[in-house]
């Protein structure tokens, strides 16, 4: 057998890769570039080799210092999102109307929050929690509550995690909803029928068939709220301190404001890593866990 | 263990209804005896599934009554009935074993556990799943899945009916007439009624001692396969019922003889009081039909004939009308004219659809 041998197929791919290596591989490469040198300025370049990265990872340095110190208020700061927003979402999802025209004005009015530009949402929670105008802010220092969330680390925390939650829920519960209602109806009834509770009812029917819309979502909210940046810049800054710095605003401030581009380069290198890393881990966990592998052929 | 009354009862879907349209299931009275094999069958909305909810407490009946040994349950809750029902689709609990699928329903009723174990055990063996028992369920077949649904019924010793809602529409055609014959066992060998609802013919009349044929939300007979196939008591179940269906055509009575256009037939009843306005109908299933040479019985002319393997039917044209006729061996036809013999005694009349009982027997 003869194959008629030409290689006109690549120009099919040609724009995948053309699309490709503008969208990733030269900025990476140029990332890549820039964290193995230094720079004093003036467009003038020099070997560092692993340098920065070696710095970077030593604690006691500065840079890894700060670094360190951003990486756990970032994973704290997940942690908390996804800790408040899943159960939340959930039980959003599960008290949200399953049909009459209740159904489109919920999801209006959950989809409004996801639509709003993420500075837009910054600004209107910095106006609502100041302590002077806001209503937030106001309110609770009338009631004797005392908040600043420009000055108190506790109360900025709260403010950004509470704002979070307000922005992102509606997306977790979106998804699950979507999951419920692919739940067919048998499945319901059979569990009346075998007089099951509602809590049984739950944990046997809906988290399990929830299962892979929840994976979405833990995968969504954990990168988004790891690489968290509009928001809290909008409404701390970093502050107070730089107890809100987190590792995309100190990323910034390192390359925008100091300048000190391979350091930077060096230090959105490894985030870029960690976050790919810690995606990887989640989804594995998440779709091997308890599956056993289905048999072919009647089992009875 | 009960038997299960029907008072009355009809449902509508709508909120408000007024006239027969309005309603998805028509008066109906019915008893379900304990220990019965019954089968709902009917075409795809026809009420059947909207019956089945009622008496499994799904759906609560705009009107009428529903009994469990003559106890009121019209109002009672799903879970506060006996019933056990098997549907469509098989509905397992996916994180769970089969032992735990199995367990559930006692489990969520509070039982020891050493009755549970004990009980699952008999169960499992007597469906012959014992093999499986730790597995997961969601990894079996869809089969397996369907007597995990069963078995979820069959190990509440309380279950009073269990219910089937067309349970072998997932499985594959050469597993259905295995888990069809374990179904029958399971009859014989607890003493459950059993009401089974299908669309599939065979499967009713395979399975139930007593089918229930409903059309247009209203029951049309009720019967043994034998009286369906032999005196069906609506055109709609000589249609249903069979294969090819009934002969139904449209016919003159003029006391014990018919006029289908202009072929005489001769029938075995007088039926001097047929209703005037109703349409009437003269039905006679192709089983006791057969084609004949020309010039003897009535002429007919011979459109096709079919082979179905067991036998060969004839389509032909009788007076301008369809019908279907058995075609003997040996029949050597001679163009397309030919005969049509008629076994008297199985030629019904029909007014209105509704079999008419007729008067007399001539023979």
């Amino acid at each position: 057998m003869d194959k008629p041998v030409n290689n006109r197929a690549w120009w099919l791919v040609a724009p995948v890769f053309a699309i490709v290596a503008f969208s990733a591989i030269i900025p990476i490469m140029t990332v890549v570039n820039y964290s193995v040198q230094d720079t004093f300025g003036n467009n003038q370049f020099f070997w560092n080799g692993l340098g920065w990265f070696q710095e970077l990872l030593d604690p006691s340095t500065e840079l890894g210092g700060r670094f360190f110190d951003a990486l756990w208020r970032n994973l704290l700061f997940s942690g908390i999102i996804l800790a408040i927003q899943v159960p939340l979402g959930i039980l959003v999802a599960l008290s949200m109307p399953r049909d009459g025209w209740r159904v489109a004005a919920t999801l209006v009015l959950m989809a409004l929050p996801l639509l709003i530009p993420w500075n837009v949402v910054g600004t209107i929670w910095q106006v609502f929690a100041r302590a002077d105008i806001g209503l937030l802010g106001y309110g609770l220092n009338a009631l004797g509550i005392p908040y600043n969330y420009t000055g108190d680390t506790l109360s900025a925390w709260i403010t950004i995690v509470v704002m979070d939650v307000w922005h992102w829920t509606s997306l977790v519960a979106l998804l699950c909803y979507a999951g419920l209602k692919s739940i067919p109806d048998a499945y319901y009834q059979a569990a009346r029928i075998d007089g099951a509770s509602r809590w049984a009812v739950f944990t046997t029917i809906q988290l399990p068939k929830m299962k892979r819309v929840l994976l979405i979502a833990v995968l969504l909210r954990f990168m988004d709220s790891f690489m968290i940046y509009t928001e809290p810049f909008v409404l701390t800054g970093g502050g107070p301190g730089n107890a809100t710095t987190f590792l995309s605003i100190d990323l910034v401030k390192l390359a925008l404001g100091q300048f000190d581009l391979g350091k930077a380069a060096a230090m959105s290198l490894v985030y870029n890593l960690i976050v790919l890393a810690l995606c990887w881990v989640f989804y594995t966990v998440m779709t091997h866990s308890g599956s056993e592998r289905p048999e072919q052929g009647s089992a009875a | 263990m009960a038997s299960i009354t029907l008072d009355h009862l009809a449902h509508a879907y709508r909120p408000d209804p007024r006239d027969p349209q309005d309603y998805a299931l028509k008066e109906i009275n019915h008893v379900w005896r304990q220990g019965g094999a019954y089968a709902l069958l009917g075409p795809s909305g026809c009420g059947k599934t909207t019956l089945l909810n009622i008496i499994s407490g799904l759906v609560t009946p705009t009107q009428g009554r529903i009994l469990f040994d003559g106890k009121d349950v019209t109002n009672l809750p799903t879970e506060a009935r006996n019933i056990a029902q098997v549907f469509q689709f098989p509905v397992v609990y996916d994180t769970m074993t089969v032992r735990e699928n199995l367990a559930f329903p006692l489990k969520n009723r509070h039982l020891p556990r050493e009755a549970i174990a004990k009980r699952v055990e008999e169960i499992a063996s007597r469906l012959d799943m014992t093999r499986v028992l730790d597995r997961k369920a969601s990894n079996l077949t869809a089969d397996a899945k369907q007597k995990i649904s069963l078995g979820r019924g069959l190990v509440r010793s309380d279950v009073a009916a269990i219910l089937f809602d067309e349970p072998l529409t997932v499985i594959d055609p050469h597993l259905k007439w295995q888990l069809r014959s374990t179904l029958k066992e399971l009859h014989r060998a607890l003493d459950l009624t059993m009401i089974y609802v299908t669309h599939d013919q065979t499967e009713a009349l395979t399975f139930a001692d007593t089918v229930v044929v409903m059309h247009d939300g209203a029951v049309v007979q009720t019967g043994t396969p034998e009286e369906l196939f032999e005196r069906p008591a609506h055109t709609f179940v000589g249609h249903f019922i069979g294969s090819p269906g009934m002969n139904v055509l449209p016919v003159r009575v003029d006391g014990a003889t018919a006029h289908i256009g202009d072929v005489a037939v001769r029938l075995a009843r007088a039926y001097p009081a047929l209703p005037a306005g109703e349409k009437i109908e003269l039905g006679v299933r192709p089983e006791f039909a057969t084609l004949a040479r020309a010039g003897t019985g009535l002429p007919v002319r011979v459109k096709r004939i079919d082979d179905i393997g067991r036998a060969r039917i004839a389509r032909v044209e009788i007076a301008g009308h369809a019908a279907a006729a058995m075609v003997p061996d040996g029949l050597a036809l001679d163009g397309d004219r030919a005969g049509l013999a008629l076994e008297t005694r199985q030629i019904h009349i029909y007014a209105g659809g509704v079999l008419v009982p007729g008067e007399g027997g001539v023979g």
